[in-house]
């Protein structure tokens, strides 16, 4: 249906920052097609790696296979000391797919003028779901590829490189690991966490920080997200008021005053709510907003899960402890449960050590990407005041000089 | 003694209160300017006997004043009644009285009974600057069609008794308002290609704009929607600029809670603005076109009834001859009375409706230059407001920006 070329896409400011400035292994998303629900992205990797068997390359792949990529990686036990990069959310239609389906069916009490200019704003907002969604895929892979442990895992490469249909060796995985973490997970980190007793303060802090800052993020995201709402309700009301302005100057009248000035009115009325619908595809202010409250909301999540990891960690830790005391009290298999305390310390304190570290870089990563976003929105809300205000100004000027 | 909200002395700075008329007559071109404003709504006595008195202030260099600078106080009730001694007047004879402004009762209500929250003061304002609007047409309809005495009547310092709306004149006006809904549904044999062409014309102006006005309701609709949802929001920035534990971060984030806030205030003055400037003035106008269907209405029923005495003169011509013919000798004169009477009755119809028909096209014309004239003015202050407003977006983000950019 619609596609995405390199010339159409404007390179769009991602969210995510890319704190490691290495060449080594470089990641787009070029091009990508959508069909209905499914969107096929192309994945290019550019590459000086010798682990790779050639340095320049392109997949296809789905939304699926990036999931399953996510999941394989949460599941990696080496990893359970690493933030992993959020999954990018399911490409979602079903907003803009919705309002086009009302269009139609209010088609026969809109003018044509109006009609068009509808559809052409659901277009638009189509497209720009679409690269929002290119955009979010892209940024999963190139935080993958700048971090210096993730990149070199072996499924990845395989997500990069396999040049044939991925949804085989998905189900394969599937089955080898039951989504057994996932689940877990899911059920009662929030609880698991705050019920540890802390030794670390650094951990301590960071557990406060996260579960506070993220109930207010998703809480920002959500009012973020209704403002965005409110501005693309007034943008349709342009729309619909320069379609009746048009009708009203084409209104065959003998009355030349009215038809100057209603043109000029819908002129005014019409650059005003283009560069409006304009502003929302390619660098809508409030959608920027809006985009990077929901990715960090989500990063912090991951955080969370890391914090979650460690605390279980932790816990079989305190477990092996007491099941040490009570084998040598027993006296019985000692040995087995002091390996099994050993390795229980070990695993906490790799899982720590790799903890402070991430958290600290997702710290410095955090406040870098929302300096970047929140100076270009700033720059952005001034341009387009400004354009706005020419505009106006020179309707003004038209519509006294008569 | 009413307290007045600082949101709306705004309002009545604006230029738009104080329209600055120069209206050209036709014939003489002799150019009259009247200036008009309607101020300080103050409430007089109490509970439901109280009422809203308005200051009305004119300045004027018109001869016909003996003042150039003036102000009577009225109340709302002697608006109607000017507009329904008026309407009763000169509407009949085709000119284009300018609708009165719409009475609300429950707004009313609630300000006599002294409630002074946000929807009453709303109504007020409302009121204010409709009778303002109605004043500044009352003046540039009479002006400059008929310099009369109808004029003192309502720009005078006296004290005119042009109020308390009886029952009985409410009555009227319903009936009017009745009569003009029940369709016309005489057919005239329209002779003046300019008429028919004229009354397709507004037919079509008042669609456009009723649909014009929904969608600038719409919009002060979504605007108010808006400004409540930019402050949500701003709150709960501000929560998340606490939470953070950056510190340039943290105070970058309160600093844009800070401006969403401000943001916020943009958009309910813009909001105002849609509503006051442009979805108010829409509105008035699709009444002024009622008016003006109106008046074409008239014209038929003018004719209707020429036609009527025409028909009635026929058939008493008819009897007449019958009764040549029977030895009915007072019969026959009594006829040849009526005859008479009738004859003068269709002379008089045929002047009346020439008449109306000549004042139309005066008045349509005046219209149409006048009134688009003072609709452009209208549409240009809007645009003023749109613009104030872009400009401080501007101010408020270039604020921001080297906060934003201070994060390290």
């Amino acid at each position: 249906m619609s596609s995405f070329d390199e010339n159409n896409k404007e390179r769009l400011r991602s969210v995510s920052v890319d704190l490691n400035n290495d060449a080594s292994l470089l990641i787009d998303i070029p091009d990508a097609l959508c069909e209905r629900d499914k969107v096929k992205f192309t994945v290019h990797t550019k590459t000086t790696l010798s682990s790779f068997q050639k340095p320049e390359f392109s997949v296809p792949r789905q939304h699926e296979d990036f999931i399953w990529l996510h999941d394989t990686l949460v599941e990696t036990e080496d990893y359970a000391g690493l933030i992993i990069p959020p999954a990018p959310p399911k490409p979602d239609f079903e907003s803009p797919r919705e309002k086009m389906h009302k269009l139609g069916e209010g088609e026969a009490t809109m003018t044509k003028e109006e009609y068009t200019k509808m559809k052409q704003e659901l277009e638009a907002e189509y497209l720009a779901v679409f690269k929002k969604t290119v955009q979010v895929h892209e940024v999963f892979l190139q935080r993958l590829s700048s971090h210096p442990v993730l990149s070199k895992d072996r499924n990845f490469q395989i997500f990069l490189e396999y040049d044939q249909d991925l949804s085989v060796r998905r189900k394969n995985a599937k089955e080898m690991f039951g989504g057994f973490f996932k689940n877990m997970v899911k059920s009662a980190d929030e609880v698991l966490i705050a019920g540890v007793k802390e030794v670390d303060d650094f951990f301590e802090q960071e557990k406060t920080f996260l579960l506070d800052y993220f109930s207010k993020i998703k809480e920002a995201t959500a009012k973020a997200e209704k403002m965005t709402r409110s501005h693309k309700n007034i943008a349709d009301d342009y729309i619909r008021l320069s379609a009746t302005l048009n009708s009203l100057s084409a209104e065959e009248s003998t009355n030349y005053y009215i038809i100057k000035f209603c043109l000029k009115l819908f002129q005014n009325f019409l650059r005003v709510c283009l560069k409006k619908v304009e502003g929302r595809v390619a660098s809508d202010e409030e959608l920027k907003l809006t985009e990077l409250l929901r990715y960090y909301m989500r990063d912090i999540q991951a955080a969370k899960d890391l914090l979650y990891r460690r605390a279980r960690a932790l816990a079989d830790y305190e477990n092996s402890n007491k099941a040490l005391d009570k084998a040598r009290l027993k006296g019985k298999d000692v040995s087995q449960a002091e390996e099994h305390q050993k390795r229980c310390l070990q695993k906490f304190d790799t899982l720590s050590e790799s903890g402070k570290k991430e958290l600290t870089n997702f710290k410095a990563r955090r406040v870098v990407a929302f300096r970047k976003n929140l100076v270009e929105m700033a720059e952005l809300e001034v341009k387009h005041a400004k354009n706005n205000m020419t505009l106006l100004q020179g309707c003004i000027e038209l519509l006294s000089g008569n | 003694m009413f307290v007045h909200l600082s949101a709306f002395y705004s309002y009545r700075s604006l230029p738009f209160c104080r329209f600055f008329l120069q209206i050209e007559e036709e014939e003489g071109g002799d150019s009259f300017d009247i200036h008009i404003s309607v101020s300080d709504p103050e409430k007089v006595g109490d509970g439901m006997n109280a009422y809203m008195a308005y200051k009305v202030t004119t300045k004027t260099s018109v001869a016909l004043f003996r003042q150039r600078d003036f102000s009577v106080k009225r109340r709302f009730s002697d608006f109607l009644g000017l507009h329904s001694k008026l309407a009763s007047k000169y509407l009949h004879i085709g000119y284009i009285v300018p609708p009165a402004p719409e009475k609300s009762i429950v707004g009313m209500t609630k300000v006599k009974v002294g409630k002074e929250d946000q929807s009453s003061n709303e109504f007020v304002e409302r009121r204010r600057s409709a009778l303002e609007r109605y004043d500044e047409g009352q003046a540039t309809a009479m002006l400059s069609s008929y310099k009369h005495l109808k004029l003192k009547l309502i720009l005078l310092p006296r004290a005119v008794n042009t109020q308390a709306l009886s029952s009985a004149g409410i009555l009227r006006m319903v009936n009017k308002a009745a009569e003009a809904v029940n369709k016309m549904t005489i057919k005239m044999n329209e002779s003046d290609a300019w008429f028919e062409e004229k009354q397709q014309h507004f037919e079509n102006l008042d669609a456009q704009l009723r649909k014009l006005h929904a969608s600038v309701e719409c919009l002060v609709c979504h605007r108010k929607e808006l400004s409540v949802n930019t402050a949500q929001f701003a709150k709960s920035a501000a929560m998340l600029g606490n939470s953070e534990d950056h510190t340039a971060l943290s105070r970058a984030l309160s600093q844009l809670a800070e401006v969403e806030e401000k943001i916020d205030q943009l958009h309910q003055d813009q909001a105002n603005a849609d509503f006051y400037l442009f979805s108010e003035l829409l509105g008035d106008y699709v009444r002024l076109i009622s008016a003006v269907k109106g008046v074409f209405d008239q014209r038929m029923k003018t004719w209707q009834k020429w036609q009527d005495s025409q028909m009635l003169l026929q058939k008493k011509r008819e009897a007449e001859a019958k009764l040549q013919f029977t030895n009915k000798p007072d019969k026959l004169q009594q006829t040849k009375d009526e005859i008479k009477e009738l004859e003068g009755r269709v002379q008089q119809g045929e002047r009346d409706f020439e008449q109306i028909s000549k004042t139309i096209r005066k008045e349509v014309s005046r219209f149409e230059k006048d009134r688009v004239k003072d609709f452009k003015m209208s549409i240009v202050k809007y645009l003023e407001s749109l613009v104030q407003t872009q400009q401080q977006l501007i101010k408020y983000w270039e604020a921001f920006l080297p906060e934003a950019k201070a994060i390290s």
